[in-house]
């Protein structure tokens, strides 16, 4: 299941999901900070939990202090999901 | 009615069962935990279900990590995802300090709190994602007070009660609310040794019961307490006033 995810399948789910918890469609890019995105801890444990339902990635509390950006989750995700 | 169940740990017998039957009666289908009292957690499933609820008994000890994961697995198969969870399940060893040996302290510890905490941790994530969840700790008076005899227990209630707090300023803006009931004298097996002279202590003069501290739990569950949350509701008749 898991080799055959590809980075846009990822990106694409990750920014329904950002929607889903707040975040403005059209400023959702790679290198948006979850910050500016008026995304906080919480909405982060919640995309987590998502992204390990999907794709069995577990998002620890320490990689969650070095994932400021929508790309930097993407990578992480992208990178364990292959 | 919402689709999902509500988890009661230790709920074989005292308040433990009459909070699986009171939230039954409304309308929640509801795993009945139990450790060791098979035939007593069988029988409160079996009131539920003559009085026309949904209930199965589930064995599991709270002190083992692995519960909470077995506990909601089986659940989500029969019922859905349990979107209210009772801590109720609970064992004391009392002795004064100086006799509570290491292994007294980390099994009233292990039990009553960190049971409680691992099951909260596996029950909030579906809870969240649902925006609604309902998690109602039984503490006790003791945690709020301190009890001579009782360090293991009321050390384990007390942290009960902040763990209480501090999740529900976690979760609040995902609609799931935290609260702890603080029972005082409630007659249970418990406390069945408990005499006349506690008592005394008691402006209300007599024990609670296991239904009245059920009732509580049922409001706190309810739509009607969506506004309540980290908070800890005294049942004590008045011990504590």
């Amino acid at each position: 299941m898991a080799a055959t995810v590809t980075r846009e399948q990822i990106s694409e789910r990750i920014t329904e999901a950002l929607v889903e918890l707040g975040a403005e469609k059209d400023e959702i890019k790679p290198e948006a900070e979850f910050e500016a995105l008026d995304l906080d801890s919480l909405d982060l444990v919640e995309l987590a939990q998502i992204v390990e339902e999907e794709w069995g990635v577990e998002i620890t509390a320490k990689d969650m202090e070095t994932m400021k950006t929508v790309g930097q989750a993407l990578d992480v995700v992208e990178q364990r999901a292959s | 009615m919402r689709e999902g169940c509500a988890l009661v740990t230790g709920s074989s017998r005292g308040i433990g069962a009459a909070t699986a039957r009171a939230l039954a009666g409304e309308g929640w289908p509801v795993g009945v935990n139990y450790h060791s009292g098979e035939d007593a957690a069988n029988e409160v499933v079996g009131e539920i279900e003559a009085a026309g609820g949904k209930a199965v008994a589930l064995q599991g000890d709270v002190a083992d990590p692995a519960t909470p994961d077995a506990l909601l697995s089986a659940l989500k198969e029969h019922f859905g995802p349990v979107l209210v969870l009772v801590n109720n399940a609970g064992v004391a060893a009392d002795a004064l300090t100086p006799q509570i040996d290491d292994e007294a302290w980390a099994k009233v510890i292990d039990t009553n709190l960190s049971g409680a905490f691992r099951l909260i941790r596996r029950a909030i994530s579906p809870m969240m994602r649902a925006r609604f969840g309902r998690v109602i700790n039984i503490a006790s008076v003791v945690g709020l007070r301190g009890n001579p005899g009782q360090a293991n227990y009321a050390a384990s209630k007390a942290g009960l009660i902040a763990v209480t707090r501090t999740v529900a300023a976690e979760v609040a803006r995902r609609k799931v609310t935290v609260n702890a009931v603080a029972p005082g004298f409630v007659s249970t097996d418990l406390t069945a040794d408990l005499g006349d002279e506690a008592i005394k202590a008691v402006p209300l003069r007599r024990a609670g019961t296991p239904e009245e501290v059920a009732a509580c739990v049922r409001f706190l569950a309810s739509e009607e307490a969506a506004y309540v949350t980290g908070t800890t509701l005294t049942v004590d008749g008045g011990m504590t006033a």
